[in-house]
């Protein structure tokens, strides 16, 4: 082992049935250092944490641990955690009913009986060293997320990790919990405790972390030290292009130059719903694409949710195509031609047990009527239709759709709207998750889309996707509308300004 | 690359599958195959079992009699019951516990009526036609109120349906008065026995007619694809136009309407009820026959015939035993027995693990080559 180093992973390999998920990645952690794992979705970097802690077995390769004469074997969560490997998940994995005290040491008391006592003043012992806000006796379920968060990274260091894996910790904290939360992990570096940073946001990976490993396709990129590596290379080496690749789909499609004039398709003033958000306007014009861009939670869903009638609309007026219409629930936006595909494809879009075939059809035939259901010949038609155009790799239609990866779901998805012949759809994150191939055709696919007098909103996390297909971009901040921008400000610099908000520069 | 290893974008091939693997594959195959042995057993131990001869019943009329058409015959009820309770668990992942009861309800119901109040009734005092379909409606409105609080109030079905299994033999006993009536009129048992000059029991006839019914339903409507759709994933289903907590309602519903079909053969075998002994534990078997057909209790997918087939399954094992004269105490322990072995046999861990088991060797014999 290297000296210093708390980790080492040498050569691993995982395969899953048709995919080769890691080849010969190489992995080093060192003492008191926060390390960043990099990668875009699919690279392997959930697959080379499950290995690491014991979730999937490893195929090949060696990992080394500080303190462990030869390899280790890890073959269960419970292996890495006495082995000193602690997990945060992204997804708090605590008992929310729960005491703050019991959750922190829950699994972990020997024997049947239980120290009240004990456990609580150790608990606010730990609890207070890191300076955590919270009472050992109070109910979990009742503190912050970004506390409950805390609390969880508390039971890791309580059982005296060596290895912090955080994965994804800040998707659900807002700005002021993410500094507590990095308060939280300096103090744990200071100790000598080696943190993995598994994180989207590009920001956070500058602002704490020391070292960076980019992975990509399940394989190793490399290596950096933070300050060897700018931001623009970093990007680069994750999509593995350079950025002047991308910029061209605009360009291969005939460019995104919409005619501002024409009548709007959509016209909405006022909108709001009971999912929290402000009421705002919104219209889009005839093959015209709009995003709604913000930083996650700040409404940019709920937005598109209210307009098509999936959560519950608490006033505002909506006009299509010059006409007063109500929509109250998404059927009646679907028979008003608008299509919605889901931000989070697993919980709301895919129908999983159910055959691609079934999936593609589903939208189509609600609307036309639960005694007119489409013959078997009809259904299979338009599924191999779509699943030639979208290019869907499946085994047949009838394979059950939670047995494709994450990029053909979502294209089995975008297919059933596209079969619905939508006058305006709506792609909520429809590039999350999945390869860097689809990501592009969808792009491309909205651009036709739009060039064939379709109007299409657009949402993405990663604004070089909003900016290459939205010609008008509205920006969302605190669940409220604050910005639109449109022609010459459609830039990366002037949409950080106006989602970070004007006034602090 | 320098080291010959295969390319690592290339899919890893699947082994073809054989018929045979296929075949073991189906839903279907487990509840065929657990009757097929029953089938075998009854052909070594005697034959005899399968022997269907004219006697002349209780009216002196040539009926056909034999152990094949008493499990077809007793098989109705279960059969129409776990048609409706597949739908049931199929869109909203739970079952119905009260159908017994509500099975009670509706025999009192269409007792009551036809009886016009009184114990012990010679003649009809309304069509049978009305009454039944009173008990339709009964059984109906019964079944929209366990969907209604488990669609629209979120309580688990088993909870939600406990209320009725707890309060409907009481409701069934209030109908009449507490009485006990009993029904004279030979007319009002053809539906529980048999049609006048017609040798076939006739509940054998109207358990055709649901399930052809329900071929119907399945494949002229969409209420597979909606139930199901809705019990795999209620947010997206809403989010495709459907109404989640209505579809749960509805089988709720339907449900009900097979309820009400099942008390009404049950009451007219005999012209008579017994409130507390009516459908006992019938509940039970419907739900084992949902799960013996291969289907989920989860909830999602459905295959309507296998629990048709697991409902012939359990009363093919009733009469089996009773045949060999195992006394109706022992009974439910033996059924037990069988019931463990076959739900054992298809969960999803078991069968992953046969599979497993088949295809070590085939690597293995790959690796050697």
């Amino acid at each position: 082992m290297q000296e210093g180093a708390v980790l080492e992973m040498r050569g691993i390999c995982k395969e899953f049935p048709g995919v080769r998920a890691l080849h010969n990645v190489d992995f080093t952690l060192r003492e008191g250092e926060i390390h960043a794992l990099m990668g875009e979705n699919g690279a392997g970097k959930s697959t080379l944490i499950k290995v690491l802690t014991g979730v999937h077995p490893k195929d090949g390769g060696e990992v080394h641990i500080k303190g462990i004469e030869g390899p280790a074997v890890i073959r269960s969560p419970q292996d890495a955690q006495n082995a000193g490997i602690s997990t945060v998940y992204q997804e708090i994995t605590l008992c929310p009913n729960l005491t703050v005290a019991e959750n922190m040491y829950i699994g972990r008391t020997k024997g049947m009986g239980a120290n009240w006592k004990a456990m609580n003043d150790g608990a606010g012992k730990i609890l207070t060293s890191l300076g955590i806000p919270a009472s050992p006796k109070q109910q979990l379920g009742s503190c912050s997320i970004a506390v409950q968060q805390m609390v969880a990274i508390a039971r890791a260091v309580d059982m005296e990790c060596k290895v912090l894996i955080l994965d994804e910790p800040t998707s659900s904290l807002d700005e002021q919990e993410v500094v507590k939360l990095f308060g939280l992990m300096r103090d744990l570096k200071a100790k000598g405790v080696g943190i993995i940073f598994v994180t989207h946001f590009l920001e956070q990976v500058y602002e704490v972390c020391d070292r960076i490993t980019v992975l990509r396709d399940g394989q190793l990129v490399g290596e950096y030290v933070i300050e060897d590596l700018p931001r623009v290379q970093l990007v680069s080496k994750m999509l593995g292009k350079e950025l002047d690749d991308m910029a061209d789909i605009k360009g291969e499609t005939g460019g995104t130059a919409v005619s501002l004039e024409g009548d709007p398709v959509l016209e909405a003033t006022g909108l709001c719903s009971n999912a929290g958000i402000k009421p705002f306007d919104f219209s889009i014009r005839k093959g015209e694409v709009t995003g709604f861009t913000g930083l996650l939670g700040s409404g940019r869903s709920e937005c598109v949710r209210a307009i098509f009638g999936a959560d519950h609309v608490t006033g505002g007026n909506v006009k299509m195509d010059g006409k007063a219409v109500k929509i109250r629930k998404p059927l009646d936006a679907m028979k008003k031609g608008i299509g919605y595909l889901p931000e989070d494809r697993k919980g709301d879009g895919i129908v999983g047990d159910l055959s691609v075939r079934e999936n593609i059809i589903l939208a189509l035939q609600v609307m036309k009527g639960f005694f007119r259901p489409f013959s078997r010949a009809q259904a299979e038609a338009f599924a191999d239709e779509y699943i030639k155009l979208l290019e869907i790799k499946t085994a047949s239609s009838d394979t059950p759709i939670k047995s494709l990866s994450g990029g053909n779901q979502q294209k089995c998805i975008l297919a059933r709207w596209l079969l619905t012949d939508p006058k305006y759809l709506i792609l909520d994150e429809p590039t999350r998750g999945i390869d860097i191939g689809t990501k592009i055709e969808i792009q491309k696919l909205v651009l036709k889309l739009a060039a064939e007098g379709k109007s299409v909103t657009f949402i993405s996390s990663e604004i070089d996707e909003m900016l290459r297909t939205c010609s008008r971009l509205i920006v969302m901040r605190d669940r409220k509308a604050v910005g639109e921008l449109n022609g010459e400000d459609l830039t990366q610099t002037k949409i950080m300004a106006t989602i970070a908000g004007g006034d602090k520069e | 690359m320098t080291t010959p290893v295969k390319d690592p974008k290339a899919p890893v091939q699947k082994p073809r599958e054989g018929l045979l693997k296929r075949l073991t594959r189906h839903q279907l195959f487990i509840p065929l195959a657990a009757l097929a042995l029953l089938v075998l057993f009854n052909l070594i131990a005697d034959p005899s079992f399968f022997m269907v001869t004219m006697k002349e019943n209780s009216l002196g009329n040539p009926v056909l009699s034999g152990n094949i058409i008493s499990v077809l015959d007793n098989a109705s009820e279960l059969v129409i019951l776990a048609i409706g309770m597949t739908l049931v668990t199929a869109s909203s992942g739970g079952q119905d516990i009260s159908v017994g009861a509500a099975m009670a309800i509706a025999g009192s119901v269409i007792l009551r009526l036809v009886c016009g109040g009184q114990v012990s009734a010679d003649t009809m005092a309304m069509p049978l036609i009305l009454a039944v379909l009173a008990g339709v409606v009964v059984s109906a409105l019964f079944g929209a109120f366990n969907g209604a609080l488990v669609a629209y109030f979120k309580i688990q079905p088993m909870v939600a349906t406990l209320i009725l299994f707890t309060a409907g033999r009481s409701i069934a006993a209030w109908i009449n008065n507490n009485q006990l009536p009993i029904m004279n009129d030979l007319s009002f048992k053809y539906a529980g026995t048999f049609l006048p000059g017609i040798p076939v029991p006739t509940p054998i006839f109207i358990t055709a007619a649901v399930i052809l019914f329900f071929w119907l339903a399945l494949k002229f409507t969409n209420l597979g694809l909606y139930t199901q759709s809705v019990g795999i994933n209620a947010s997206s289903s809403r989010l495709n136009g459907l109404d989640p907590k209505l579809i749960k309602l509805l089988t709720y519903v339907i449900l009900g309407v097979c309820v009400a079909i099942a008390g009404f053969v049950r009451v007219s075998r005999s012209g008579s009820i017994n409130y507390s002994r009516i459908a006992e534990n019938i509940e039970m078997d419907a739900i084992l026959a949902v799960a013996l057909g291969g289907n989920a209790l989860g909830g999602g997918k459905f295959n309507i015939y296998g629990s048709i087939v697991g409902a012939y399954v359990i009363q093919f094992l009733t009469t089996t035993l009773y045949k060999y004269e195992v006394p109706s105490t022992a009974l439910p322990a033996y059924k037990a027995v069988v019931v463990i072995l076959l739900v054992v046999l298809s969960a999803p861990v078991v069968q992953e693990k046969l599979a497993n088991l088949k295809r070590a060797p085939v690597k293995a014999a790959k690796e050697v080559s």
